[in-house]
Order: C-alpha cells, then sequence, then structure tokens
C-alpha cells in the first residue's frame, strides 16, 4: 500500500482505464487496435487485483499470484490472437474486424 | 413317448431361410437350391416318422391325444395375458404337417428342374423356405395367436412368391391385390381373436375349444342382429379364413395369384396355404359345434357357393393356370362345405371328409399344377388356344395328368372318389340342396377338368416354334410320386385317424350316392370328351351367359366399382382434401410463423462481433443493476 | 512523497489510456499502449511488489507489444492511418460504456471497504518462487502447471494457425 492513497483511487484509476479500453474496444474497426484496447482491460483488472491485495489482505499473496497468472493468459491470448489476425489478413487482404464476417452465413 | 424332435420340422425351413436368404448368392444356385430342398426333405422325412408314430403307436386304443412337446411362453403381458409359441399335435395337425412337408419337398425339387436359369434362384428358394416354415409354424400353433402371427407370415411370403417376378406390372398388381384382400379379411379375424379372447380369458386352443366353460354359456344369448356374442366372434374368424381360403366374396385374389411361378401356385396356391381357412375352421370346430351352429350355417353356405360359382367360371377360363385356380377355390368350396354341414346326426362325418378332402385334394391339386407347370415350361404359354395335341410330345406328364383329373372327378379308385363320397354323404344328412348343388359341381368338376385335360393333350395338333420335350428328372419324379400318391392315399382309412373327437371311427362308402357321382362325373367327362376331344373352335359357343360367366361375373369389376365410386369419392377425397387443407394447412402456417419470425430476427446475428460484444455488455449491466439494486 | 508519484503515474497511465484508444496512427497507439503498462510497473514497483512490476515489463511490455509492432509490420500498415468507425457505432459505444461506468462507478460509491488489517506479505523473490512451486495452502503449483500448459498449447496453435500451408 501507498501512503496517503486509499482503495478507492486504485480503483477509480482502473476503472477509468478498463472503460476507455472497452470504448476502444467497441468503437474501433483495425483488429490490432481492438487487441490492444483488449490489454488494457486486462491491465486495469490487473492494478484492481493487486490493489485488493495490498489494501484488504495482506497477509497473503493471492491477488499478486492471480495478476501474474493474468499476464500468463493474456501472453497466451495476444500470440494467438496475433495468429489469427495474420492468417484473416492474408485471406482478406484487410484486419478490419467489420469484413471478417463469413461464419453469420 | 419323446416327441422333441417335431421342433426340428418347422425349424429346419426357417435355417434354410436364413442361410440361404443371407449367403444364398455367395453359395451359388446350384448348392442354394439344394441346401432347400435338402432341409425340407428332411423336415418331410421327420414328419412321416412323426405321423407314424402318432397315429399307429399313439392312438393304438381307438382314442388320440393331443400331445403339446414344447409351449413357451413367448410374449408376457400380464399374468393372465400371454402370448405363447409351442407345437401342439393332434390328428389334424400332424395330417397337415404330412401333407405341407410331402408337398413341400416334392415342390422343392420340382423347382430344381423349373426355376433353373431364372433370376431371382436364391431368392426364390429362401422365400420358398421361409413359407414353408409360416406354414408350418400356422399348423402347429398351440394358441390362436401363434397361429395368427403365422398366418400372417404365410400371407407376406404368398406375397413375396406371388410377386417373384417383379418385373412384370401385372405380377406386382396381383401381389398387392393378394396381399390387401387376405389383410382386409384377416382383420375379421383378429377382431375375431380378440372377442373370444376377451370372452374366454385365454388364446389357448384347449381352453378356447372347450364348448362348456362358462364364457360361453353365459354368452350365447342373442347379441347383435339375431346372432350371439360368440357366434358372430366366429364369424368374424370365418372371415379371416374365407380370405385366405378364396372363398366367395373374397375370392379375386387367387385367380390374378397365378402370375406367380407354377410351383408356387401348386404349393401355396393349392395344396397349402389356401387351405388355412378350412384348417382354421376344423381347428376351432368344437365351438363351431356346440356353441355356434348359425355360424356353422354361415360355414355351409359360402361354401356351397363358392364351390358352385368358382366351377362355373372354370369351365370358361382360356389361361390353363386360372381353371386350375377357380377349380382349387371350387374344392375349398366342397371343404367348407362338409365342414359346415358336420352335424351329430351323421357321427360328424362332414369333419372327416373335410378333412379328408384336403388330404386327397392336395395331392392331385399339385399333381395338377406341376403338371400344367410342365406343360408351360415346354410350349412357353398359358393359353389353351398355344396348345393341343400334346400328348404325344409329353407322354409322361400327359399320362400325370389324367390321372390327376381322374382323382379330382371323382372317378373310383382314385383318391378324390372317396373322399367326395364322404362330403356327398354328410352333405345329404343335412340339406338335399346342398347335396343337390355338390352333385352338379362334381359334374362341372368333371366337365371343366376333362376340357382342360383333351384341349391340352388332344385337341388339333398346335404348331410350336420350338422344339417341345419333356422335363427334365427334377421335375417329373415329383409329377410320378403325386400321381403314384393321387391313385393310393384314397384308400387310407382316414375315419379312423381323423375325426372331430379324435376317436377313430370306421368310414363306409355309400355305394348309392358313390354309384350317382361317378355316373355324374362320368356323364361330364362324356360331354367334355365330345366337344374337346376332337377339333373344335372354341369362339362357336360364346353366348350372351357364357360371356358372364368368362369374365367371372364382373366380381372384379363390381369391386373396382364400390372402391372407385364409393370409397373413393365419397371417403377418399374429402379426407385428403382435410389433409391438404387443415392439417397440412396447420403445419404450413406454422412453418410459416417459424419463418416470418427467424426472417425478423436474422438480422441480430450480423456476424459483428462488436455488435455482440455491446449485446453483452448491455446485459451485463443490466443484470448487474438488477441483481444488485432491485432483487435485493 | 509517495502519493504524488501515484498520481503522476495515474496520470500518465489516464492521458496514454486515452491516446491509446483515439489515435489514428497505429503505431503510436502501441507505443502509446507501452507507456501505460510501464506505468502501471512503477505502481506495482510503488507498492513492493516488485516481481510482479517486472514481469509486467518483461512479458507486457517486452513481449506482447513487441508482438503487436511485429503484427503491425507483417500486415503492412505503418502508416496507414486509422479509418474510424461510423459515428452512430461509436456513439452507442459511447454510451454503453458510460452507463457501465456509471453503474461501476455508482457501485463503487455505495461500497465501503472493511479497514486493512494491516498485516505485511513477503515479496521477497525467494517467498513467491517457494509458493509457486509448492502446493498445499499458498501453493500455486496447480495453476502454474495449467498456465505452462496453456502457453505450450497456444504456442503450437498459433504456429499452426499462422503457417502458410503448401496447398494455400
Amino acid at each position: 500500500m501507498i501512503e496517503g492513497v486509499g482503495l478507492n483511487h486504485f480503483l477509480i484509476l482502473s476503472g477509468v482505464v478498463f472503460f476507455l479500453g472497452m470504448y476502444g474496444f467497441l468503437s474501433r474497426r483495425n483488429m490490432i487496435t481492438l487487441l490492444m484496447s483488449l490489454e488494457l482491460m486486462l491491465n486495469a483488472v490487473n492494478i484492481n487485483f493487486v490493489a485488493f491485495n495490498a489494501y484488504l489482505n495482506n497477509d497473503f499473496l493471492q491477488g499478486h499470484f492471480f495478476a501474474l497468472f493474468i499476464i500468463g493468459v493474456a501472453a497466451a491470448e495476444a500470440a494467438l490472437a496475433i495468429a489469427i489476425i495474420v492468417l484473416l489478413y492474408r485471406k482478406f487482404n484487410s484486419i478490419n474486424i467489420e469484413k471478417s464476417n463469413t461464419m453469420k452465413h | 413317448m419323446n416327441w422333441s424332435m417335431t421342433i426340428l420340422i418347422p425349424l429346419l425351413p426357417l435355417l434354410s431361410f436364413v442361410v440361404v436368404g443371407l449367403f444364398g448368392p455367395r453359395f451359388g444356385r446350384k448348392i442354394s437350391g439344394l441346401i432347400g430342398t435338402f432341409s425340407i426333405v428332411l423336415s418331410a422325412f421327420i414328419s412321416l416318422i412323426t405321423a407314424f408314430k402318432y397315429f399307429l403307436s399313439s392312438g393304438m386304443d381307438g382314442h388320440y391325444s393331443v400331445i403339446i412337446p414344447f409351449n413357451m411362453e413367448w410374449l408376457r403381458f400380464s399374468d393372465r395375458l400371454h402370448i405363447d409359441m409351442g407345437i401342439l399335435l393332434d390328428p389334424i395337425s400332424v395330417m397337415m404337417l404330412v401333407v405341407i412337408t410331402l408337398i413341400s419337398s416334392l415342390v422343392h425339387i420340382y423347382s430344381l428342374g423349373y426355376m433353373k436359369g431364372d433370376v431371382g434362384y436364391e431368392r426364390y428358394f429362401s422365400f420358398l423356405s421361409l413359407f414353408t416354415f409360416s406354414m408350418l409354424g400356422l399348423v402347429i400353433a398351440t394358441n390362436i395367436f401363434q397361429m395368427y402371427m403365422f398366418w400372417e407370415l404365410v400371407g407376406v411370403s404368398s406375397y413375396l412368391l406371388i410377386g417373384h417376378y417383379y418385373d412384370k406390372p401385372s405380377a406386382v398388381a396381383a401381389s398387392k391385390k393378394a396381399f390387401i384382400v387376405t389383410r382386409f379379411a384377416d382383420l375379421g379375424f383378429l377382431l375375431g381373436i380378440l372377442m373370444l379372447s376377451y370372452f374366454t380369458g385365454s388364446f389357448d386352443f384347449q381352453t378356447l375349444t372347450d364348448p362348456d366353460q362358462a364364457a360361453y354359456t353365459q354368452n350365447s344369448g342373442v347379441a347383435f342382429l339375431g346372432l350371439s356374442v360368440v357366434s358372430w366372434a366366429l364369424i368374424l374368424v370365418f372371415i379371416g379364413g374365407a380370405g385366405k381360403s378364396a372363398m366367395f366374396p373374397l375370392h379375386i385374389w387367387l385367380p390374378d395369384a397365378m402370375e406367380g411361378p407354377t410351383p408356387v401356385s401348386a404349393l401355396i396356391h393349392a395344396a397349402t396355404m389356401v387351405v388355412a381357412g378350412v384348417y382354421l375352421v376344423a381347428r376351432l370346430f368344437p365351438l363351431y359345434l356346440h356353441v355356434a351352429p348359425d355360424a356353422l350355417q354361415v360355414v355351409a353356405f359360402t361354401g356351397a357357393l363358392t364351390s358352385l360359382f368358382a366351377a362355373l367360371i372354370a369351365c370358361t377360363q382360356e389361361d390353363i393356370k386360372r381353371v386350375l385356380a377357380y377349380s382349387t377355390m371350387s374344392q375349398l368350396g366342397y371343404m367348407m362345405l362338409a365342414l359346415g354341414v358336420s352335424s351329430e346326426i351323421n357321427d360328424n362325418l362332414g369333419f372327416t371328409a373335410s378333412m379328408f378332402h384336403l388330404f386327397t385334394h392336395a395331392m392331385f391339386k399339385a399333381l395338377l399344377f406341376l403338371g400344367a407347370g410342365a406343360v408351360i415350361h415346354a410350349v412357353h404359354s398359358n393359353l389353351m388356344k398355344d396348345m393341343g395335341g400334346l400328348r404325344k410330345l409329353l407322354p409322361l406328364t400327359s399320362l400325370t395328368f389324367l390321372i390327376a383329373c381322374l382323382a379330382i372327378s371323382g372317378i373310383p379308385p382314385f383318391a378324390g372318389f372317396f373322399s367326395k363320397d364322404e362330403i356327398l354323404s354328410a352333405a345329404i344328412a343335412s340339406n338335399k340342396w346342398y347335396f343337390a348343388v355338390e352333385l352338379l359341381v362334381a359334374g362341372l368338376t368333371a366337365y371343366y377338368m376333362f376340357r382342360l385335360y383333351f384341349r391340352i393333350f388332344w385337341n388339333k395338333q398346335a404348331t410350336f416354334s420350338t422344339e417341345i420335350h419333356e422335363a427334365p428328372a427334377t421335375m417329373t419324379i415329383p409329377l410320378i410320386v403325386l400321381a403314384a400318391l393321387s391313385m393310393i392315399v384314397g384308400f387310407i382309412p382316414f375315419g379312423q385317424y381323423v375325426s372331430w373327437d379324435m376317436s377313430a371311427h370306421h368310414g363306409h362308402i355309400n355305394w348309392y350316392l358313390a354309384l350317382s357321382s361317378t355316373v355324374v362325373a362320368l356323364l361330364g367327362i362324356l360331354i367334355a370328351m365330345k366337344r374337346f376331344k376332337g377339333e373344335v373352335n372354341p369362339d362357336a359357343t360364346k353366348t350372351g351367359l357364357y360371356r358372364v360367366i368368362e369374365n367371372k361375373f364382373y366380381i372384379d369389376e363390381v369391386y373396382v366399382a364400390i372402391t372407385r365410386n364409393v370409397i373413393y369419392k365419397r371417403i377418399s377425397q374429402p379426407v385428403a382434401w382435410f389433409d391438404r387443407n387443415i392439417v397440412d394447412g396447420a403445419m404450413n402456417g406454422v412453418a410459416w410463423i417459424t419463418n416470418a419470425t427467424s426472417s425478423r430476427i436474422k438480422s441480430w446475428q450480423s456476424g459483428q462481433l462488436q455488435d455482440y460484444l455491446l449485446a453483452f455488455s448491455a446485459g451485463v449491466v443490466v443484470l448487474f443493476i438488477v441483481l444488485m439494486y432491485l432483487v435485493r | 512523497m509517495e502519493s504524488i508519484f501515484f498520481y503522476l503515474l495515474a496520470l500518465v497511465i489516464l492521458v496514454f489510456s486515452f491516446l491509446t484508444i483515439s489515435s489514428k496512427n497505429i503505431l503510436r497507439t502501441a507505443v502509446y499502449l507501452l507507456f501505460v503498462l510501464c506505468a502501471t510497473a512503477g505502481i506495482y514497483f510503488m507498492m513492493n511488489y516488485n516481481f510482479l512490476a517486472a514481469v509486467q515489463l518483461t512479458v507486457y511490455a517486452g513481449g506482447i507489444v513487441v508482438l503487436i509492432i511485429f503484427s503491425i509490420l507483417l500486415t503492412h500498415q505503418i502508416n496507414t492511418r486509422l479509418e474510424l468507425a461510423s459515428l452512430k457505432k461509436r456513439l452507442i459505444a459511447a454510451v454503453i460504456s458510460f452507463i457501465s461506468a456509471a453503474t461501476f462507478f455508482w457501485a463503487l460509491s455505495k461500497t465501503t471497504w472493511p479497514d486493512t488489517n494491516g498485516g505485511v506479505a513477503d515479496t521477497s523473490l525467494n517467498n513467491i518462487g517457494l509458493q509457486l512451486m509448492n502446493f498445499g495452502p499458498n501453493g500455486y503449483v496447480l495453476p502454474f502447471e495449467v498456465i505452462s500448459i496453456l502457453l505450450l498449447a497456444s504456442m503450437v496453435a498459433a504456429i499452426i494457425i499462422a503457417k502458410k500451408f503448401s496447398h494455400d
């Protein structure tokens, strides 16, 4: 914990970042920027976990480890997502999310 | 005494059906035919041994008992309602076993030659085995439901065999006709079974045929249209039997069934399956006799009518197999009549006479059909106008055919004489009119049989495109065996073995009757000889009445008119309209609503990932608010 | 003093987050994201979670962002200006995000957190390593293994997906 900074400050920070990421995810078209928005959201969640760990339950390190694993999952997810994006680009010559809707047919 | 080997009698043909049916094409024609033939010959041997054991050793004291070597529970619905499968041996079933296996093995041997070169050889033999199995299962049934099941199986295998030449439209139509008509009659049979079993609470023949039980005495009162419930049940059962045995007016399928291969006609439509109706009535005979004499009257009347009616038609037909088919119907009418007129007055001679006639008829009618098959095999035509003067070309066939004709006409000492004489003496004891009709029919029988004989084997010499030669040995041996049997089986003292109460009776020939019937038969033969031995022009004699008879009294046309004008127009079409507009309309309406709804909500599935996420987040927010602040 | 650093880092995070989602140049977007992640790592350092901060820097900043930049290069769009989504879509996205955020902050304002229990966890690298490899209470070997399998699987999958097959 940090002297003079309350838990709510962390939560407000992470909340703002999360919803900025959400807005980015919903409003952009390029798949790579979508992926980045996703990373932003995950990062916000990590901040939350760490803050809860530090402020509410500092005897243990659950939040800390959770954040650690989220980073691992994020890495896996990013690797897969980028593979998919590259493949889609090869197939459609575009990485516009609105154009990759052939699954609907 | 051990009867356990009787189970082999039906099982051998079943085995042959399965083996030949499954592996026939792999074995090849020759082996398939031999498997089928061998199994049924073996089965015939066992039947003969069984018959000797049953009649000669078991009935020494003049009374036969019912033996049930097997009876296992097959389907159990409740304690009272269960269907069994078993083997019941009594004089008539043992007699039928012998008839069926004997004729069937001869027909199998005959088919080896007759069907040679046919495409569906293996199929033919497997179905023939199936038929034999079903027929055997029918006669040894311990209960009426088992009988009904095999009854239907017999119908199916008959359908399959009539439709053997399934690429011929007439054969397909004939097989369907046979199946539908008999199936229609079987509805009556089933209703009869249900009624009888409802009152007695049993399917077992031994329970059913006990006329003294409470179920019958309580329900003997008048219930419907002046007849008791039991009478109605027995009349319904008889309708089923009438359908199988081609009694008027359910006879229309039998002449058409001649589309099948000739050995099949000999086996199914002359010797075995068509007598199932007679056998059914005989099986329930104590019931008919004691509980429902009025139903027995129906049997007698139908039998007499059919025998006269069919004999008249038989005199006019040009197709030799159709002549034989109508002759079969006529003889079946005899058997039914004999059962119908059987009464206490005459020691129930009619029952014995009927079974005796069934027995002898199977021999000579199978011989006639097989002989006709040999002729058709040689001439490649069914029509009498293509034949003539064949006695020199086919001497053996001609001789055996003559024996069969003499036998069916009732000329002593051939088989038909003895059985027909018993039927006539049973008839005269009951009703003079029946006797008169049957005497007339006896004359007609002799006339049409010898019309057939003279036109095939005498008459003017026909010219043939191919060389005519006698059939191979596989076909002539059964002819000779059957001819020999037709000559000797009449001397069997049948009354000692088969009678309604299963005790030995001593039959005696009524010589006055015998004389009169023989004279009538000889008269028929003479007329036929005069008209057909020399060269004749068959078209010269056709008058109006002849035309009516030749067209089978227009019974088929009446059926067509009724089905087309009444059933089709008044019932089927409104039902079809209802189905098309109301039932289908409802279904289409449902489909239309689904379609319309889905086209509305289709746009929700946009394939746009972000749209989905949008909906998802909105849903999460709503859920969150609801759960946190509203539901609490 | 520490609180001032925190607010500084928070400001950096907020500003660059906003730039990440609004910039029109994709390469710049990636760089802004990198700043956000680094600043987050700074916050972790301040909270004495040194290992986590190091992981954040190496995996996130060093790994993922580099991966993203590679993918940008692979898809040939370093200098393309990002086209904006339709106004309607952006508006809906904004409304939904705003409502979600409002719900979140409303809930936050209604919640009172319990006081801190005052304990101090041992965040030394030694202890973290022991706990990661341990089972039983405070042992995380199972999720650790699961994550490693997941990483392996996704690596194989990524190779398979992105591989150019000869019949293509």
